[in-house]
């Protein structure tokens, strides 16, 4: 090499032109980075958005406007053999007689509308529960009516023309004395999760769905995590690489693309009208999940038995495991991890998954928690989807926290999922 | 492929052969062995004799199709779709091509041991008492901890892991590993053992210790390895089998074939002129 070599190349690589395209390439390298970090900046300040709107319309139905009435069980209206039958309503109407002595015949009706219409029951109920509250007094916390509960909650405002509010002047001022005298609370709105669907929105809650949701995940899982797992371990490891072996798994992932609404379609023409399998059900929704989620399944079970080395396959073989052995012993417990992920991933979409849900009935006013797979039921974002669409003024806040709700059960099994993969990840 | 077959008929194929001054017992007996992969060809009618209890090297460059050899003889070759296996091989005179013979027993007979070290995901003893297990060679906990110990003294290992059997083989350093899939393969008690390339990912120091084992394991073992090191042939092997291209060119004693090889391709070859 000669010596002008070294200050040619340094002329060369100090030459405007060479510095002008390192600094273009810098730049680019920089304003790459700035689209990245501003992509995330709109994901992050979209979901936000989301959590904030969510929140800030949904904190009310987290605490419910409560009234501790003194009850008189008198013995005379309710028999203690029997207490399930009683003029419980009439209990109710003189409990509030003695607590509000001065009000008037015309307006008892809206004093009495100031509970929920459901008192009577709650009472009945707890009497039921204990025969021994007959033929005392006992203060019972009735949830409040839900323009009341509105009014508490500064939704209703007093200052509005009365005929333009749900309140009546009459029951804003008993309110007003009730609060004075300390009968009224706003607690935790335990109902929210122990309660089931209810017409009034004070009372209603989340029970059925939050169980009808589980059944029907469980019964999408029974299905598709075995049924996904074993078609996964054949097309991987024993189908022969051949034109049908192709078109099956072109078929998979079209099937992982169809529109879920379709799913539903199968599922009523199917499970429902064929099958005669009953409508509403847990168990036809977790069905219908289940042709959903298997998909997925599939091709998550795959790449995770793919990711396997080889040389483990090739190890285990060369010691004269036969292919079962191989797959059983070696294969599948280290694809295990991934497996599981995939699976959580794959029920979380199903748990948000409405419209399949919708066709097959799962969205049917419901009263009490299903007590099985075969019996009606709602799922979490049906139930989102009912309230929704209800016109009381209480049901706008249980619908954000019922979303918040299905929200905070979806971030619990990704981040199970995300703590399963890093946890019993293994590397090689 | 219509070239390939005039170059058979011309008998271009035919391989070299120098007799072994000390004649040993014939173990695998491979006579015109081809292997196709797909259309392409890669082994062209390959024929040898691989004496028992002796260490045989397959030496050759990249793609001469010495490991495509070995691995027909445990019949790993299943394993790939698209490879097809003509010719006839015989292990202790069986034919193990036969659609008869159990693949699983021919593997349990004929070990193998990888490029990459492969010990699975499970504990020293779990590796070495796999093979016993799932070929039924023992029963009791006692019986398997013999197997281990044994296995582990033969590969040279026991000494080193004797205290942490329980501890994942994936733990241990590369060349610990090496001698552990080494110990796996002799738990099962093999006739044959196939190495493919044992040494490739292991330090000098490592190599050294493996190919002291292989040197003392061929007291009981017939062993044939393929490697990529010549050096490596020449100190390990009592024969030594040159492939080129898909072809057999010249096999016969280590000592012989690395003075005084007889076809110039092989001479080119371990002087280094190509490859």
């Amino acid at each position: 090499m000669s010596t002008t070599a070294p200050t040619s190349t340094d002329s060369f690589w100090h030459s405007e032109a060479a510095i002008a395209r390192r600094k273009k390439r810098h730049g680019a390298d920089r304003r790459l980075q700035i689209f990245g970090i501003t992509a995330i900046t709109i994901a992050i300040g979209l979901l936000g958005i989301l959590i904030v709107s969510l929140v800030s319309t949904g904190y009310q139905a987290f605490v419910q406007t409560e009234i501790a009435l003194p009850v008189n069980v008198s013995s005379e209206e309710v028999s203690r053999d029997d207490p399930s039958k009683g003029d419980y309503r009439d209990l109710i109407r003189q409990a509030l007689h003695a607590e509000f002595p001065d009000v008037g015949d015309s307006e008892f009706r809206q004093l009495e509308q100031m509970l929920t219409r459901n008192a009577q029951f709650i009472v009945r109920d707890r009497v039921v529960s204990n025969p021994s509250l007959v033929g005392q007094t006992t203060t019972f916390h009735i949830p409040m009516a839900d323009p009341i509960d509105q009014l508490n909650k500064g939704v209703i405002s007093a200052e509005t023309p009365e005929d333009r509010r749900r309140v009546s002047n009459v029951q804003v001022e008993l309110f007003d004395q009730m609060e004075q005298r300390g009968l009224v609370s706003t607690p935790f709105n335990w109902g929210l999760f122990f309660n089931a669907d209810s017409r009034f929105p004070e009372l209603a809650g989340l029970a059925g769905a939050i169980v009808g949701s589980f059944y029907a995940l469980l019964v999408c899982f029974l299905i598709s995590f075995p049924v996904g797992i074993a078609a996964a371990v054949y097309l991987e490891e024993f189908a022969p690489k051949n034109r049908l072996t192709d078109i099956i798994e072109v078929n998979i992932n079209n099937l992982a693309a169809v529109p879920s609404v379709v799913f539903g379609l199968l599922g009523l023409a199917v499970f429902l009208n064929f099958f005669g399998l009953p409508r509403s059900a847990p168990l036809v929704g977790g069905m219908v999940l289940s042709l959903m989620t298997l998909p997925t399944m599939i091709i998550v079970t795959r790449a995770s038995l793919k990711a396997v080395p080889p040389s483990i396959r090739e190890g285990a073989l060369g010691m004269g495991a036969s292919k079962h052995q191989v797959i059983t012993q070696h294969v599948l417990p280290l694809a295990l991890p991934g497996i599981l992920t995939g699976t959580i991933l794959g029920l979380a979409q199903a748990l948000g998954e409405t419209a399949p849900l919708l066709l097959i009935g799962m969205n049917a006013f419901i009263t009490s928690p299903p007590g099985g797979i075969m019996e009606p039921a709602t799922a979490l974002p049906t139930q989102i989807f009912i309230w929704a669409d209800s016109p009381e003024r209480g049901f706008v806040a249980r619908t954000s926290a019922a979303i918040l709700v299905l929200l905070g059960f979806l971030i619990t099994m990704n981040m199970i999922a995300i703590f399963l993969r890093s946890r019993l990840e293994r590397r090689w | 492929m219509s070239a390939v077959a005039v170059a058979a008929n011309d008998k271009a194929f035919e391989t070299v052969r120098t007799p072994d001054p000390e004649p040993r017992p014939i173990k695998i007996k491979a006579s015109d062995v081809s292997v196709f992969y797909g259309e392409k060809q890669a082994l062209f009618d390959v024929s040898i004799d691989i004496p028992e209890r002796a260490v045989t090297a397959f030496i050759g460059p990249s793609g001469c199709g010495k490991s495509t050899f070995l691995r027909c003889f445990n019949r790993m070759n299943d394993t790939i779709d698209i490879c097809r296996v003509t010719g006839e091989m015989l292990v202790s005179d069986a034919n193990i091509y036969d659609p008869r013979l159990d693949v699983v027993e021919l593997r349990a007979r004929v070990g193998m041991v990888f490029q990459k070290p492969n010990p699975f995901p499970k504990s020293i003893w779990d590796n070495i008492a796999y093979g016993p297990k799932i070929h039924g060679l023992a029963k009791t906990k006692a019986e398997f901890d013999v197997i281990v110990e044994e296995s582990l003294q033969k590969a040279g290992l026991w000494n080193e892991v004797k205290d942490r059997l329980h501890e994942p083989g994936t733990g241990l350093s590369g060349g610990q590993q090496q001698r552990l899939c080494i110990a796996r393969a002799v738990a099962v008690s093999p006739e044959v053992i196939l190495m493919d390339e044992p040494c490739s990912a292991l330090d000098p120091i490592a190599t050294a210790k493996v190919e002291e084992l292989i040197d003392e394991l061929r007291e009981n073992y017939t062993i044939v390895i393929v490697t990529h090191s010549m050096q490596q042939a020449a100190r390990v092997s009592q024969r030594t089998a040159f492939f080129h291209l898909g072809i057999l060119v010249e096999e016969g004693p280590t000592n012989v074939l690395f003075t005084s090889p007889k076809e110039k391709r092989t001479q080119d070859y371990i002087t280094g002129r190509f490859g």
